[in-house]
């Protein structure tokens, strides 16, 4: 307790420390350079950062804005590298939870708390969202997006395959996989060699058959990650892997490969999150994705399950700042995350928006779908790999890879999990 | 038994003993001297990181600020009977294997053809090299193209395709063979290298030993068998090593092509360690792989080295 009270007073005096040279720094005008790392790698969505960091620059003169832009896996890797040398970028993505929460705790991220407060900045953020930035009641950084997963499906070939509508439940599922086979249809898109796309799968089963309850109860090690929910969640799995609804080769593909194969319809479904239509956008051979073609459903109910058919998966995107950042660093985030920003982030199809009033900017219908789903949900749930701790995140969508191979058994999985979590979570 | 040692000569001994020892002393001095950088920059750059690794897996530590979570050797008993460490060291080994039994006496082989002095072997030089000149990156995403599952996309599936009673293949999503088929790119990638080892080396045998031995009536299969190749040994002892060594240290190709996958199918030692150390923040532990890794690589290096040293004083 003594050190946090210390860490406490020493990132004060520095912030205090650096508002005082930033003071001056603000009189003279003095020269400051922001580093900003995004993963927005499609096109548009790209330039509207550039755009939005070159009116900041012709506004602020005094201010250059470095971008980087980078892939999101490539990122991840950057920056386990940059996180241990502690030479943090001052402005860059996170989906805060267990890893933001261990950047906080190492001192690597900037408390942003008191600018929050000031005026009325906090309130302009809709709460669970910007809570998913916050460590022990302090933020070090705001949401921009906040949306779920769900399946994408493409309407063209359902019709084609005589579906008439998206399935609820689970059993329904399997008909429609069906009969997309029939018709010689890849049911379902997956690049289960990056392991997260299809750890979806194992923890959207654990919401449904388990609820809010059964998943506290491990994460909170009142429980376990053996306990029934999450063994039975290992058993839907494979009956789903059984019926072989994925592409040839999935067990090596990528989101990339998984997203070409939606973009260009040559699959049907797809479980994903808020960023999958961009996705499709920019992986398909014309560039213009689905459109109208793609519609969205919620994961199946389970029958039987103990979840809520509204309880979501999902997480958001946002951005955090570094230790060392200038103080303009938080004026610019401010400033990208003002209604207009996000407006113009929401009608791109950027972000699903999280500042109160940038949903009319939503002119997607299926994003608004995700954005109403994500808003009903009874319990919101988020990815276990941001949730958990990095180790028992990385350990969750390896283990689930072992399903979908069909080298493990769903009480192995579980117990590899458990494994971590009693090691990881203390 | 003289107990006199007349002045002179004490004299002129001890100012030669100075001058020797002058001399060693300044010799010394210019070895310390042309030694001092590199001493340097290895001991920054290779001794001292391998200390604070071996440090380091003795904690419990992610990485962030410093180590204080000790728990002795802890993470290289969980390392040493965690079975996909085991078999991320019997993948390594089976590389090894294969580059021993398939790729050396590839690379032997067409060393030999294209050694002589048959018409165009200038090309067929460059074109054996041309893999190894390429980085491990492109190479990697080159393959990864080429085994595309879908014969849509994937080069090598087309092809099989158009083959009656062939099906294709998933290739690196197949548990069975994705290591067989990395060991392809290793070995596409490789061959070249040591092909141009042992090149070199045929060029270094006299023209006079071939020339009496055809003299001597030898056909060509015995002047493969008893003059080159054992002329050749010391060429192969090092093209043996630098293969074991390189196959036991292969990272960029398998982590860019699978990351280990599926399910572990090609982990080898040094995906294991990046994975562990930085995707999963186990730095501790990765440490004690890493550790392992250079026990493995350096046990190997000093009993080979002993072996073949002692094979060339018999012969």
């Amino acid at each position: 307790m003594r050190k946090i009270t210390f860490i406490f007073i020493l990132t004060a005096l520095v912030m205090l420390g650096s508002i005082c040279f930033s003071l001056s720094a603000l009189a003279q005008n003095e020269p400051v350079t922001i580093s900003w790392w995004h993963i927005q790698t499609e096109t548009e969505h790209r330039e509207l950062w550039q755009d939005l960091a070159d009116q900041y620059m012709a506004e602020n003169s005094h201010v250059n804005i470095e971008i980087t832009v980078m892939e999101n896996e490539n990122f991840k890797a950057k920056m386990t590298t940059v996180m241990q040398s502690g030479e943090v970028p001052d402005l860059f993505q996170s989906w805060g939870g267990g890893t933001m929460n261990d950047q906080a705790e190492a001192g690597l991220l900037k408390d942003i708390t008191e600018y929050l407060d000031k005026g009325s900045w906090r309130e302009t953020f809709s709460e669970g969202a910007l809570g998913v930035y916050a460590y022990k009641g302090r933020n070090y950084g705001v949401p921009r997006d906040m949306g779920m997963v769900g399946f994408w499906y493409n309407k063209e070939l359902f019709a084609q395959a005589g579906i008439d509508s998206p399935p609820e439940t689970w059993s329904e599922l399997f008909d429609v996989i069906q009969k997309l086979k029939d018709a010689d249809i890849i049911p379902i898109a997956l690049g289960e060699g990056d392991k997260w796309t299809g750890a979806f799968y194992w923890e959207y089963l654990a919401v449904r058959i388990g609820g809010e309850e059964a998943f506290v109860k491990a994460a909170t090690r009142e429980g376990s990650f053996t306990d029934p929910a999450f063994i039975k969640a290992g058993d839907k799995l494979l009956e789903l892997v059984e019926v072989e609804p994925f592409q040839f080769g999935f067990l090596g593909a990528t989101w990339a490969d998984e997203s070409t194969l939606m973009g260009n319809g040559e699959a049907a479904m797809d479980l994903m999150g808020q960023w999958a239509p961009g996705s499709f956008k920019e992986n398909s051979i014309d560039g213009l994705g689905l459109g109208d073609k793609l519609g969205w459903f919620k994961f199946p109910m389970i029958e039987g399950g103990v979840g809520h058919p509204d309880d979501a998966l999902g997480g958001g995107n946002g951005f955090v700042v570094g230790k060392n950042a200038p103080e303009e660093t938080v004026d610019f985030l401010k400033y990208i995350s003002s209604v207009e920003s996000q407006i113009e982030q929401a009608k791109i199809g950027l972000s699903v928006p999280v500042v109160k009033g940038a949903e009319v900017g939503l002119t997607d219908p299926t994003l608004k779908l995700v954005q109403q789903g994500a808003a009903d949900a009874k319990y919101f749930q988020l990815y276990y790999d941001q949730y958990l701790p990095p180790a028992t995140g990385s350990v969750v969508n390896d283990a689930v890879q072992g399903l979908f191979a069909g080298t493990m058994t769903p009480e192995e999985t579980a117990q590899m999990i458990e494994d971590s979590a009693a090691r990881e979570i203390r | 038994m003289n107990k006199k040692v007349p002045e002179e000569d004490k004299t002129i001994k001890l100012l030669s003993r100075t001058n020797t020892f002058t001399w060693q002393l300044h010799d010394n001095m210019t070895i310390v001297l042309f030694l001092l950088p590199a001493f340097i920059l290895l001991s920054i750059f290779l001794v001292y990181p391998i200390f604070r690794s071996a440090y380091y897996s003795l904690f419990n530590w992610k990485g962030f600020g410093p180590a204080v979570d000790y728990i002795g050797l802890e993470n290289y008993t969980r390392l040493l009977t965690d079975n996909i460490f085991l078999k991320a060291v019997k993948n390594g080994i089976l590389i090894v294997i294969f580059s021993l039994v398939i790729q050396l006496p590839l690379a032997m082989g067409l060393a030999l053809i294209v050694g002589r002095n048959i018409p165009g072997r200038a090309f067929f030089r460059a074109i054996f090299f041309m893999p190894y000149v390429l980085s491990e990156v492109i190479t990697a995403i080159m393959w990864l193209i080429l085994y595309n599952p879908n014969p849509r996309r994937g080069f090598l599936n087309a092809i099989i395709n158009i083959i009656p009673n062939l099906e294709p293949q998933a290739w690196l999503a197949d548990t069975r063979l994705v290591l067989p088929a990395i060991f392809v790119v290793l070995t596409w990638k490789y061959v070249g290298f040591h092909m141009l080892l042992y090149i070199t080396g045929v060029q270094n045998i006299p023209r006079d030993i071939e020339e009496a031995a055809l003299i001597d009536g030898v056909n060509s299969r015995q002047m493969v068998t008893h003059i080159t190749l054992p002329l050749l040994a010391g060429t192969i002892k090092t093209s043996i090593y630098l293969s074991i060594i390189g196959s036991l240290q292969v990272y960029a190709l398998v982590w860019i092509m699978t990351r280990g996958g599926p399910v572990n199918a090609s982990e080898v030692m040094s995906t294991y360690m990046y994975r562990y150390s930085f995707v999963r923040f186990e730095l501790g532990y990765g440490s004690a792989v890493a550790i392992i890794m250079l026990l493995i690589s350096l046990t190997f290096s000093v009993i080979y080295l002993r072996l073949t040293r002692k094979a060339e004083y018999v012969t």
